[in-house]
């Protein structure tokens, strides 16, 4: 049989602060991004039209930007959508509304009017017949304010499930770490978000959801597994169970993100335009549920345990010290101080 | 042995229902007639899979009472004023399965699958109700004129097309009544084309039509030779809903005059109550002034006739009959029927008095080829990821890997066969999240031989190893499975449209693979192991 990392004894625990600053320095240039740029929201969230059109052949950017220009439609986004002859044209409703005017009574005009004033352009740059809308999407602004509250409300209700769940089924310390951990993937998420400039809908908002749930399941296969060594093991420290449970589940770890991977790779290349935003984020999201399962999680569990120890905090007071001997882990040791962390623990 | 027998059974049962309830099955739909254009209710045979708009195409609509010129009082009642009369109006569009549903409270959604026009569906539903009372042919001139009818029929060459006794002698002499044109005699002993497909109703002027014959008729009254004979002042309605006598289901079409002896406008409130007195259901309603005044004229002159309530063209229940002269307060009595018929009729009235205009708050319409692009795009991204899940699994756990495979087939089965039985809808993220699953689905697959690989690494014998392995991965297997299952349950509960279709597909794609990725494959480790008694190292 094939084994991948059978027995493998990697210290991970140790590499956690140059863990930290990778994962720092993401989060940095995110939020360089995010500051800069802002996060691209579709026109769910912030009101406005779409217009995806298909033309029968292919037009320069330019004069379909001349002719929008022409019908006053000057805030309007033109981009390609997959093929050279298919073209999403956004209005946001700022842009288009052009004027501060009460919002909600202008929302039904504004995304009429854009929808004829696309039509106007199209039929000059284009030519009448020439091209087929395939899809017309408009939202007002106060459908916008909704959903950017229900999505807010979403990931925040999945925190507090996800953490009473944790309490019920681990303890508080495991919850904790798991939702710290988390959290860190949504950050990391919403920072690739803006670095790519992603367009944030509904659907990558289920997206950041769902790899949050993914990133939960890692960690818990992990911790499930502390739990279990834990009580295996009474003599080793939380410190080598933790390095011991990480080796231990990671050719799980491989086999899964390989086929999971494998998914999300085919809906991004070949599962077309429409879902592709979703699948970036997916296959970002397994990457970054595996890392912080192993060097988010488990770190932060052994600081909870170390500043409020709980029944299985055993060395963690000794935390940063390195165990000598001991069978699963292979590292030098290293660390300020010593103090032997291998003293024998009674078993409780 | 016994065991692995009721194991093989219990999925057998599994297998049976899902391909049941995925098999091709009659489902009513509404279609547009080709000949004439208007909707029927046909049944079709379809895998019962719904698409959702994003997949096969379509509008939706969402829709509010317009605040802007004033506000309106009870946000509710508008719309459901307002559903009331977008659903007598669903008819005028080309939709299989229209759906109008009320969301929260003040919010109606418009959903028309197949619709390309976006702006004539908006036109549609956005023009103001238009309700009008008006006496029915008390006189029956109407039925006085059916055999002028039937004969200018007969002159156009229209034959009879009913399936009843009457209609087929009709046929068999087709040919011999437009030769002996002049003999009005024997013509006038063979029953109409029209007037074999009317009975008569229990009012003057009502007439019944068989439910899947209404688009038939109505093709033939709405002839221009048709028109042109009918009496001078009258006009034929459908009525709004089809009626139910014995077995069959018939729809009401009345003769009514063609003037309105009064028009929405003047009405100024309806309201349902229960007669403390006799227990009777009763609505009562109020007019204007000028309205009074009209209103008394004509109801006056037309004690004991009955009068038909009309909204947007289809006549509201049975016309109620004219007791007394109405002036600006009327009642309508429904007898014994429930209150929740004079609600309904209120609700009619009140919908035609206060034109409440709807504004547009969110509109999608998708072109079905960006549907089928979708769909296809979807299912090919599927099939390759299904293939390369495969073959990982194979190369890397060999045997144990193909009856992993083996399950994840029974695990696709069982989630198509989810979201057939309990009619949920399949969107684009839903498509998604299916291919998403397929490659969650086996991880438990993957817990559990890395489980068992672990087990016969401590020595353990192979039997042993089989059902430590399932037994000790468990526990992960059910937390991991039911976290995800919570974050997509709140998706469910937070998210709207598409994003319930990937919550749902999630949710049914978790509950699936526990079943195929455990129990199935669980099963098949045990035939495995009893076929070969002797075998010493596992294929894993």
């Amino acid at each position: 049989m094939i084994r991948l990392f059978a027995n493998a004894s990697y210290d991970f625990i140790k590499w956690r602060r140059w863990a930290f600053s990778l994962t720092g320095a993401i989060m940095l240039v995110g939020a360089v991004f995010l500051a800069i740029r802002g996060l691209n929201y579709s026109i769910e969230f912030t009101g406005g039209t779409l217009i995806q059109v298909e033309l029968q052949k292919r037009v320069a950017t330019e004069d379909l930007r001349a002719a929008l220009d022409r019908v006053g439609l000057n805030g309007a986004e033109i981009q390609t959508f997959g093929s050279d002859t298919s073209y999403v044209i956004r209005a946001r409703l700022a842009h288009a509304a052009g004027t501060a005017e009460a919002p909600t009574a202008r929302a039904a005009a504004d995304s009429q009017a854009v929808g004829a004033a696309v039509g106007r352009a199209l039929d000059q740059s284009v030519g009448a017949r020439q091209y087929t809308v395939v899809r017309t999407e408009s939202v007002g602004p106060k459908v916008g304010r909704e959903l950017q509250g229900k999505a807010l409300m979403a990931i925040l209700l999945s925190f507090v499930v996800t953490l009473i769940y944790l309490a019920v089924r681990f303890e508080w310390r495991f919850g904790l770490a798991a939702v710290v951990a988390t959290a860190h993937d949504i950050v990391a998420t919403i920072a690739f978000i803006s670095v790519m400039h992603l367009e944030v809908s509904l659907i990558v908002v289920g997206a950041v959801l769902t790899v949050v749930g993914y990133s939960l399941n890692d960690t818990i296969i992990i911790f499930d597994r502390v739990r279990e060594n834990l009580r295996k093991y009474r003599r080793q420290n939380l410190y080598e169970i933790l390095n011991l449970s990480i080796n231990e589940t990671l050719p799980r770890s491989v086999l899964t993100h390989g086929t999971t991977i494998a998914t999300t790779l085919s809906l991004l290349l070949l599962g077309g335009e429409v879902i592709r935003p979703f699948a970036w984020v997916m296959s970002f999201g397994i990457f970054t549920g595996t890392f912080s399962s192993i060097y988010i999680a488990a770190p932060v569990l052994l600081w909870i345990e170390k500043r409020w120890p709980g029944e299985d905090a055993r060395g963690a007071r000794a935390f940063g010290s390195r165990p000598a001997a001991t069978p699963p882990v292979s590292a030098p040791p290293a660390g300020p101080s010593s103090p032997s962390a291998r003293t024998p623990q009674p078993a409780r | 042995m016994g065991k692995i027998r009721q194991r093989l059974y219990v999925i057998g049962i599994l297998i049976v229902v899902s391909i049941i309830s995925l098999l091709p099955r009659n489902v009513k739909m509404r279609v547009r007639d080709p000949d004439t254009g208007v909707m029927k209710d046909t049944t079709v045979r379809r895998v019962p899979i719904n698409l959702g708009l994003d997949l096969q195409g379509g509008i939706h609509l969402a829709l509010e009472v317009d605040q802007s010129k004033g506000p309106v009082p009870d946000c509710a009642d508008a719309i459901q004023r307002a559903e009331r009369v977008v659903r007598t109006r669903i008819d005028e569009f080309g939709t299989t399965e229209p759906v109008v549903q009320i969301q929260g409270r003040c919010r109606l959604i418009v959903e028309l699958a197949g619709e390309k026009d976006p702006a004539r569906a908006k036109g549609v539903i956005q023009r103001t109700a238009f309700l009008e009372f008006r006496i029915t042919d008390m006189k029956g001139l109407f039925k006085d004129a059916l055999p002028q009818i039937d004969a200018a029929l007969r002159k156009a060459g229209v034959k009879s097309t009913g399936a009843a006794a009457p209609s087929a002698v009709a046929q068999l002499f087709g040919g011999d009544t437009t030769k002996a044109a002049r003999d009005s005699a024997a013509e006038a002993n063979l029953p109409g084309v029209l007037s074999a497909l009317l009975f008569q109703g229990q009012l003057p002027g009502e007439f019944l039509v068989e439910e899947q014959k209404w688009p038939l008729v109505d093709s033939l009254i709405n002839r221009p030779d048709v028109r042109s004979v009918v009496p001078r002042g009258l006009e034929l309605k459908w009525g709004a809903q089809s009626e139910s006598r014995g077995a069959r289901a018939y729809r009401a079409v009345y003769a009514v005059e063609s003037r309105p002896i009064i028009t929405g406008e003047e009405l100024v409130k309806a309201a349902a109550r229960r007669d403390p007195v006799t227990n009777q259901s009763v609505v009562t309603f109020q007019l204007s002034h000028r309205g009074a005044r009209k209103f008394s004229d004509e109801t006056a002159r037309h004690i004991g006739d009955y009068m038909a309530i009309i909204l947007d063209g289809r006549v509201q229940g049975q016309p109620p009959v004219i007791r007394s002269q109405i002036g600006a307060n009327g009642q309508i009595e429904l007898g014994a029927k429930p209150l929740q018929e004079a609600s309904d009729l209120a609700l009619v009235l009140r919908a035609g008095a206060l034109p409440a205009p709807l504004t547009i708050i969110e509109e999608r319409a998708i072109g079905a080829s960006l549907g089928a692009d979708s769909i296809h795009d979807g299912i090919r991204a599927g099939v390759v990821g299904v293939a390369l899940v495969i073959l990982i699994m194979i190369g890397y756990y060999r045997m144990a890997g193909a009856l992993a495979v083996a399950a994840l087939t029974l695990y696709c089965l069982f989630t198509l066969a989810g979201l057939a039985l309990f009619g949920f809808t399949l969107t684009l993220p839903g498509l998604a999240g299916f291919v998403l699953s397929i490659g969650i689905a086996v991880d438990a697959n993957v817990l559990i031989f890395e489980r068992i690989r672990e087990e016969l690494v401590h020595g353990k014998s192979l039997r042993l190893a089989v059902d430590d392995g399932f037994l000790h991965a468990m526990n992960a297997i059910v937390d991991s499975n039911v976290s995800t299952a919570l974050t997509a349950l709140i998706l469910y509960a937070v998210g709207t449209g598409p994003v319930q279709g990937f919550a749902i597909t999630l949710i049914i794609g978790i509950a699936a693979s526990m079943i195929s990725a455990i129990f199935v494959v669980k099963t098949l480790f045990l035939i495995w192991l009893n076929r070969r008694p002797d075998m010493v190292t596992l294929s894993i």
